[in-house]
């Protein structure tokens, strides 16, 4: 491999980089400090601006911190190279023999407190406008669970997960990584444009943090209490971020993407939820209404267990240790149908195994559940179907 | 040994037990910070705690809301919210998203709750309000988050909270937020029977009056 | 009084000897040595977790371990490099130096202090062990945060628990023996304001511990009864709260942060003035200044949960407190180089340290007054510039000072002179490592790469593998130290004097290199 092979590609695409060779013409590059610069282009050195007046202030701020931080750097340790230079034994051979005075000591503790003050009265202004969730006038509630959001539009009644989309062969890079690796999702968040948006934020099991740098709003979701936040974007588009408290093993995988659209575009788009919500429920009553055969419900479970069950269970079915057990030739897989069933529709209380009865129409359950007894060895050869789900739940 | 010398051993002595007690004490230390936090939450409604008991109905004292003062024609706008832990096969939501009423005026809403599991199941409400130094103005007369619901298996009912907002609520909230998070009670820590009825009293009447089973 | 090592009766098989001399010893430069050699232990342990995570985070995707792993790493990485290599590092320094420091014959508590060491290895034993366990090791971070660690957290939580409490423990008895040793044992004349500036900031330190580990201890206790005693002290559903476990928490981890970085500020202290062959400038106001900070860091605890949704008035509270601090920080560097200025300086290893110790130290000292800043605090908070930070005020201010000290004093344990060649390239390819390690992660924290995650988007990768290459560089230069040490207990490149560095001052240089096993049977007499 060329060691400037990375060099030449970033500019293309970032994402083609991932195999061993490249590994080493990249560490190549890097120690020729040739890759930084496309760095810059790729991701850049600041915090980011972002598309509100809160993370506008919030970007002033750090750089008034910075240059402050910058300016006393310069000071002191200008002072400190030009001692160490000057002051060497080899040409100031006679120490000076002054260790002590009050004056100078006052000086360097007063001079200090006031750049605080000065650093902390605009930050107490923008703090005070941070914490004013008042007039709001759309309230989203954002549930985090292991390892998605749940969106709530609560005035409307219309609530629904967004989970991460990437695909797995993506992670495990055998394929080609996306444009938005990692950060895009299968339904994002909506929000109106020059509205003021608040959001409410609450969690189903631990601690999560829903964080969109463009904003500036990154507030934590804590299991029984509920935290508030807010926005106002005036620039259409879609904007990404990240969960950003540790919560557990797939914390890495819970991306939030936010689109922002014009505010006519936003209540036509809650319209349509509500139309598609109706015509879910009917296509769910059609699902019931018939028999479903084995060929059928495979595929069906097999995409349903590969989107959510693969991440724990394993796409293979063995599993991760005890935290999650494997699927093949399982007490639960290759045991009664009725205690599988109530295992995927209620979970397990304080385990990362959640109730899915929320989550999943009655056809995908019953698919995946098919689709747990009949893969990965096992073989069970029982159907379930959309109505025994319906009259479970 | 001399005098000097056991002089120094009492010393060391003393200080070493001095310093002990203090880690002890540090240790419990750690656990009064649990009391502490709770006082703290509630001065400055960290985190939106709520009182865990009934406030006085103040209903009885004043009539009507009209005959309050001036300011409690004041309009707010109080939000429902309601969220059930992972695992817990329970159906769990308000009944109306929000209510607008004036300062003072006890007001009732109604949360539904559904068992769909196929055995009975005991939950606990715990309330959560938002912006946090508004709990201590939202005044919960009755509420079903008092005490544990018993729901058998398919049972359902609408679960009564009455409320109302305190007239000294600060003029910068607009908007509460209450919100219930539904968890299980494990069997084992059932209440000692009879113990809740006495603090719901009403709150048995309503689950008969309401339940579809 | 003091039960001595050499008193073992000769009788057995000397390998048996040996090593019952050092279980049983209550020399405390022997306990010293011990401490010294598990923290390095523990280092290196610590550092080769660090490998495996900077190994996965060099390139996007999932290549080496799965996410669960590196979550284990990242906890682990975390605990053992604060309570089993940075602590016992500085308890093993204390050991050595304080009474040499203090014109003590040993520590007040002989027997005390070998129990307090040999607690540790059993507890990291139990910490460890978790790797084997079933459901594998705690990972959920070393702040341990619930409900994560209670009620999701794997089996072996409670063997993390127990290794807490015994950790716990040791640090306590061992504060308490340096705080009665610096208390009672000092020589005729050396009054308080006389001690070495290294001997002030351990006694802070050690006031910190006795105040802060049981705190810790109270609230791992909690967690155990959380997850096995029905209790719910985390736990919304029986009317506790999770965001109290990081009160109690960070109520102990930030005066824990000063534990770590007070001793080093001794170190500088002392070193810097030997090799400017001047006295320390503001020695008053250096004493004053760190108890300011110690007294500072019990209420800047909430800094670290600014966006746990704390009311208005908290966030502005905890702000201006941790930008108060800044200000006794402040007063130490500029005494610091104060006291380089118009002096007669060479830059010998140990100087090297220190100085390093203050530039990048500093440099984290910025970067901590930006995340102080609350309202910019809600876009750095859990990024990657968090981590940056950390570490430059941790590895400087804890490892460089500490590897600072051990060149200082090496001459003095050993009685040999260390390789100053090899010194000085370990130095400089350790400040290289480092800053090639951390420096590029203020810019993927900015950029918006959340920390604790095994797989980032596209635009980090590039400085993403500028930090693993350079982790690996500095990885590399513990095994140059090591070699460095090894030498110079066999031989180095010659005898030291007993004076070592000619501007040193303090008793220690008094005695012969190396230090006998017992000194200052007859307590010098200080002017």
């Amino acid at each position: 491999m060329m060691p400037f092979r990375a060099f030449a590609c970033i500019p293309a695409g970032i994402g083609a980089l991932t195999r061993l060779p490249v590994f080493l013409s990249r560490s190549l590059s890097v120690g020729l400090l040739l890759v930084l610069p496309q760095s810059i282009l790729a991701q850049g050195w600041d915090m980011r601006e972002g598309v509100t007046d809160i993370s506008q202030r919030i970007q002033t701020l750090h750089h008034i911190s910075l240059f402050i931080c910058l300016a006393v750097g310069i000071v002191v340790f200008g002072a400190m190279f030009y001692t160490i230079i000057a002051h060497r034994r080899s040409v100031h051979p006679e120490p000076a023999n002054f260790h002590e005075s009050t004056k100078v000591e006052v000086i360097w503790t007063l001079i200090p407190t006031l750049i605080l003050i000065g650093m902390a009265v605009p930050a107490t202004i923008t703090l005070r406008d941070i914490e004013d969730n008042s007039d709001a006038d759309v309230t989203v509630l954002i549930t985090g669970s292991q390892w998605k959001w749940h969106y709530q539009y609560v005035d409307a009644g219309i609530g629904f997960y967004s989970n991460m989309s990437t695909p797995t062969e993506q992670i495990n890079n055998e394929q080609e990584k996306g444009e938005h690796y990692l950060l895009e999702v299968d339904n994002p968040l909506v929000i109106p444009s020059g509205l003021k948006v608040r959001f409410l934020t609450s969690s189903d099991d631990v601690i999560h943090s829903w964080w969109v740098p463009d904003f500036a709003v990154k507030q934590d979701a804590i299991p029984g209490f509920i935290n508030e936040a807010w926005t106002l974007v005036d620039v259409p588009g879609i904007y990404r971020g990240q969960c950003t408290e540790l919560c557990g093993m797939n914390h890495a995988y819970m991306p939030v993407v936010v689109e922002v659209v014009p505010a006519e575009e936003f209540n036509t788009w809650i319209e349509d939820q509500r139309v598609a919500m109706e015509l879910a429920g009917e296509a769910a009553v059609a699902a019931r209404s018939r028999d479903w055969s084995m060929e059928e419900l495979m595929p069906i479970g097999e995409a349903v267990y590969l989107q959510h069950c693969a991440t724990c269970h394993q796409p293979d079915g063995s599993g991760q240790g005890i935290t999650y057990p494997a699927q093949a030739g399982s007490l639960i897989a290759t045991g009664p149908v009725d205690v599988h069933i109530d295992r995927v529709l209620n979970g397990v209380v304080d385990t990362e195994m959640q109730a899915w009865a929320p989550q999943l129409s009655d056809l995908d359950i019953a698919a995946v559940i098919t689709y747990e007894r009949n893969a990965f060895g096992n073989d069970m050869g029982d159907l379930v179907q959309p109505l025994t789900i319906y009259n479970s739940r | 040994m001399t005098d000097r010398q056991t002089d120094r051993q009492a010393r060391l002595r003393r200080h070493t037990t001095l310093l002990a007690v203090v880690a002890v004490g540090m240790f419990g230390f750690a656990f009064a910070l649990v009391p502490l936090y709770n006082i703290f939450c509630e001065i400055t409604g960290l985190n939106g705690k709520t009182s865990g008991e009934a406030a006085p109905n103040i209903a009885a004292t004043a009539p009507s809301s009209q005959t309050i003062s001036g300011s409690a024609e004041r309009e707010v706008t109080v939000q429902f919210l309601a969220h059930v832990s992972r695992g817990m096969p329970w159906e769990f939501r308000p009944t109306e998203t929000r209510v607008r009423l004036q300062l003072g005026e006890v007001t009732e809403t109604l949360y539904f709750a559904r068992n769909f599991a196929n055995t009975e199941f005991t939950g606990q409400a715990v309330p959560s309000v938002t912006p946090g130094y508004a709990a201590r103005y939202l005044h919960k007369v009755e509420c079903f988050c008092f005490t544990q619901q018993e729901l058998a298996a398919g049972e359902e009912m609408d679960m009564p909270v009455y409320f109302y907002v305190g007239e000294d609520l600060p003029s910068d909230i607009g908007t509460l937020t209450l919100s219930y998070t539904m968890y299980p009670v494990s069997t084992g820590t059932r209440p000692v029977s009879g113990a809740p009825e006495t603090a719901g009293g009403t709150m048995s009447m309503d689950h008969s009056e309401h339940s579809v089973l | 009084m003091i039960a001595h090592a050499d008193t073992i009766p000769p009788a057995r098989h000397p390998l048996i000897a040996w090593i019952l001399r050092w279980i049983l010893t209550t020399n405390h430069k022997e306990i010293g040595t011990l401490y010294l050699c598990l923290s390095f232990a523990m280092f290196i342990v610590g550092g080769a977790m660090a490998m495996v995570f900077r190994l996965e985070l060099a390139q996007p995707g999932l290549q080496y371990v799965g996410a669960d792993f590196y979550n284990q790493m990242v906890t682990l990485h975390g605990l053992v490099m604060v309570f089993g290599a940075v602590m016992p590092a500085f308890v093993g320094l204390a050991n050595w130096m304080v009474p040499l420091m203090i014109g003590a014959p040993d520590m007040a508590l002989p027997r005390l202090n070998n129990f307090s060491f040999w607690i540790l290895p059993f507890a990291f034993f139990m910490l460890l062990s978790s790797l084997f366990m079933q459901g594998g090791a705690p990972n959920f971070g070393w702040t341990l945060y619930a409900p994560l660690s209670t009620t999701y957290g794997p089996p072996s939580t409670d063997y993390l628990i127990f290794g807490v409490h015994l950790m716990g423990i040791s640090s306590i008895l061992g504060a308490i023996n340096i705080i009665v040793t610096i208390f009672n044992l000092r020589a005729p004349g050396m009054t308080l304001m006389k001690m070495p500036l290294f001997v002030w900031t351990w006694l802070i330190t050690a006031f910190l511990l006795i105040m802060v580990m049981p705190v810790l201890a109270g609230a791992v206790t909690m967690m155990l009864t959380d997850r096995h005693f029905g209790t719910s002290f985390f736990s919304a559903a029986g009317g506790g709260d999770p965001v109290m476990f990081q009160h109690v928490f960070w109520f102990f981890g930030h005066p824990e942060v000063y534990i770590m970085i007070l001793p080093g500020f001794g170190v500088a202290s002392q070193i810097i003035p030997t090799f400017a062959r001047k006295k320390l400038f503001g020695y008053h106001s250096m004493v004053y200044a760190t108890a300011s900070i110690a007294i500072l860091s019990f209420v800047v605890w909430g800094h670290h949960m600014f966006t746990t949704g704390m009311p208005l008035v908290a966030e502005l509270f905890f702000m201006y407190m941790t930008m108060l601090i800044a200000v006794p920080t402040g007063v130490k560097v500029f005494n610091w180089v104060a006291t380089m200025w118009r002096g007669s300086m060479t830059y010998e290893t140990p100087m090297l340290f220190a100085l390093g110790f203050v530039v990048m130290f500093t440099i984290g000292g910025f970067s901590g007054l930006m995340l102080a800043i609350a309202p910019a605090d809600f876009q750095y908070h859990d990024t990657f510039f968090v981590v940056a930070h950390l570490h430059y005020v941790l590895y400087p201010g804890a490892i460089f000072a500490m590897m600072a000290a051990v060149y200082y004093w090496l001459p003095k344990w050993t009685g040999n002179m260390y390789n100053e060649r090899l010194g000085k390239i370990h130095f400089w390819s350790a400040v290289f490592g480092l800053n090639l390690t951390f420096f590029p992660m203020h810019f993927t924290g900015l950029g918006g790469m959340p920390r604790r995650i095994v797989d980032y988007a596209l635009p980090y990768a590039d400085l993403n593998m500028v930090s693993s290459v350079g982790a690996g560089i500095l990885g590399l230069t513990q095994f140059l130290f090591l070699y460095i040490v090894v030498d110079a207990i066999r031989g180095g490149t010659g005898k030291a004097t007993g004076q070592v560095w000619d501007g040193a001052e303090g008793l220690e240089w008094t005695l012969p290199s190396p230090a006998p096993l017992h000194s200052f049977h007859k307590p010098p007499q200080v002017d």
